[in-house]
């Protein structure tokens, strides 16, 4: 697990995608407050998240964040 | 700054049409426009377009005199203003200024978009393109994802519920089924509202404005020569434009359109009006969590009320203060660059008593307010009978 952990701002599961991404759907996006206060949008892996969970970033793929959920 | 009045309007049919181009959409738009103001090309002194995306969606580029000289304006000033989905509000606003500063007399705005010859997929991404596309769009963000994230905080925050956002969707289907030149004129139910593909949780079909082909068209003019075009004018009697961040994540608080309040602040300042004041509206409902972020940002309905508000009719035909009347662009339909033109003309339309069957009893004092992408840009419109 990184370091870079934070907190789910807000998020939804996207569906209907644009052509890039229809691929993945559906898929789930978040705005993510970092601990550092630093925001960003991001994808999450495995389990779905709800506001105020707490997040750990687990990768970087392409310049995008990918946060996995913190038991 | 000098008074400016609306002389003309002028609007397409909504709809998808595979054998019009951009620019007869535009063209159709702009003569009705001159013709119900009894104006001749050769009398307009500018011409201001608002359109999104003509070059991703149809290739074409360099709009402005591409359709002015289909209209036979002679040589005058042509230029494309864009910002996403207030195109057409910022053409309005800065032709406004060129009127009040006495540098033009009368201007021709006109806002086109030509959307349905590419697949919703290709849609998405093009509309994708008025976000940040080095961030939350890299991420897999479309337009519905960022209002749905949106939705989900002001849930969370102020007990808003799917069923108040299904009462926007409910409501602008009503007033769109009685509007002729409506996209969609299907009144739905509460239940159907509720049970609509979803597109972005908490987000469904039936949340989403829709994908349109069509044109709008205002006439401004300054107010001492507004009875040369027309016995019906109406007067600009406040105008604001107001930006913020491109990026929802760069906002603090997504709940609230800090470029909403800025204009409306503005243009209710320079109108000598308050949002009490207000008898009827055209609301950007390209989401139907827009529409109450938009009660809420105007002042008609307190913070975090915006849904009750809704549910409550308040904003339905027979309400205290009509919300769309027009259909909005959840029925109308959502040319992005015509729809802030499409506004002020639905608003005008009501004011003349020219709404038919959707016609409300007061209509002296309407509001336009066009929003682009997700928050970045607002124009607010407050026109008035005088």
């Amino acid at each position: 697990m990184s370091q870079d952990t934070g907190t789910v701002y807000t998020e939804t599961t996207v569906h209907s995608a644009s052509e890039a991404f229809m691929k993945d759907v559906p898929y789930q996006t978040a705005i993510i407050v970092l601990d550092s206060g630093t925001r960003l949008t991001g994808r999450i892996l495995g389990e779905r998240v709800s506001i105020d969970d707490r997040v750990g970033r687990v990768e970087i793929r392409g310049g995008v964040p990918f946060f996995r959920k913190i038991a | 700054m000098r008074p400016v009045a609306v002389a003309g309007i002028g609007k397409t049919a909504f709809g998808a049409f595979p054998d019009r181009d951009l620019r007869s959409l535009a063209v159709e738009a702009c003569e009705k426009c001159l013709k119900s103001a009894n104006a001749s090309p050769a009398q307009v002194d500018a011409f201001f377009l608002g359109n999104f995306a003509g070059p991703s969606f149809v290739g074409q580029n360099h709009l402005a005199p591409y359709i002015s000289t289909a209209i036979g304006l002679e040589g005058v000033p042509s230029t494309r203003v864009e910002a996403a989905c207030a195109s057409s509000g910022s053409a309005l606003y800065h032709a406004y200024t060129g009127v009040a500063s006495g540098v033009y007399d009368v201007v021709l705005v006109a806002g086109v978009e030509k959307m349905t010859s590419q697949p919703t997929p290709k849609v998405t991404e093009i509309l994708a393109a008025a976000g940040d596309c080095a961030g939350e769009i890299k991420a897999g963000s479309t337009f519905a994802s960022l209002f749905a994230m949106i939705a989900r905080r002001h849930m969370h925050e102020f007990g808003t519920r799917r069923e108040h956002l299904a009462a926007v969707a409910v409501k602008n289907h009503a007033n769109g089924a009685l509007n002729p030149d409506a996209q969609m004129r299907k009144v739905i139910t509460l239940e159907q509202a509720l049970a609509g593909k979803p597109i972005a949780d908490p987000l469904n079909l039936y949340d989403c404005s829709l994908i349109t082909d069509g044109a709008a068209a205002v006439l401004l003019v300054s107010a001492e020569r507004a009875a040369e075009f027309t016995s019906k004018p109406v007067r600009v009697l406040g105008i604001a434009q107001a930006s913020d961040f491109v990026a929802l994540d760069q906002k603090p608080d997504i709940t609230t359109f800090p470029a909403v309040r800025r204009a409306a602040q503005k243009a209710y300042a320079m109108a000598g009006i308050g949002p009490a004041d207000v008898q009827f509206a055209e609301l950007h409902d390209c989401f139907t969590i827009a529409e109450i972020i938009a009660l809420e940002d105007l002042g008609f309905a307190g913070r975090g009320e915006g849904g009750p508000y809704t549910a409550d009719g308040h904003t339905s035909r027979s309400g205290s203060r009509p919300v769309n009347t027009s259909g909005g662009l959840k029925s109308k339909g959502h040319p992005v660059g015509a729809t802030g033109a499409a506004q002020i003309c639905d608003l005008v339309l009501q004011m003349r008593c020219e709404a038919g069957q959707r016609q409300i009893p007061r209509h002296s004092l309407g509001l336009a307010q066009n929003l682009g992408g997700s928050g970045a840009s607002c124009v607010v419109t407050i026109l008035g009978v005088v």
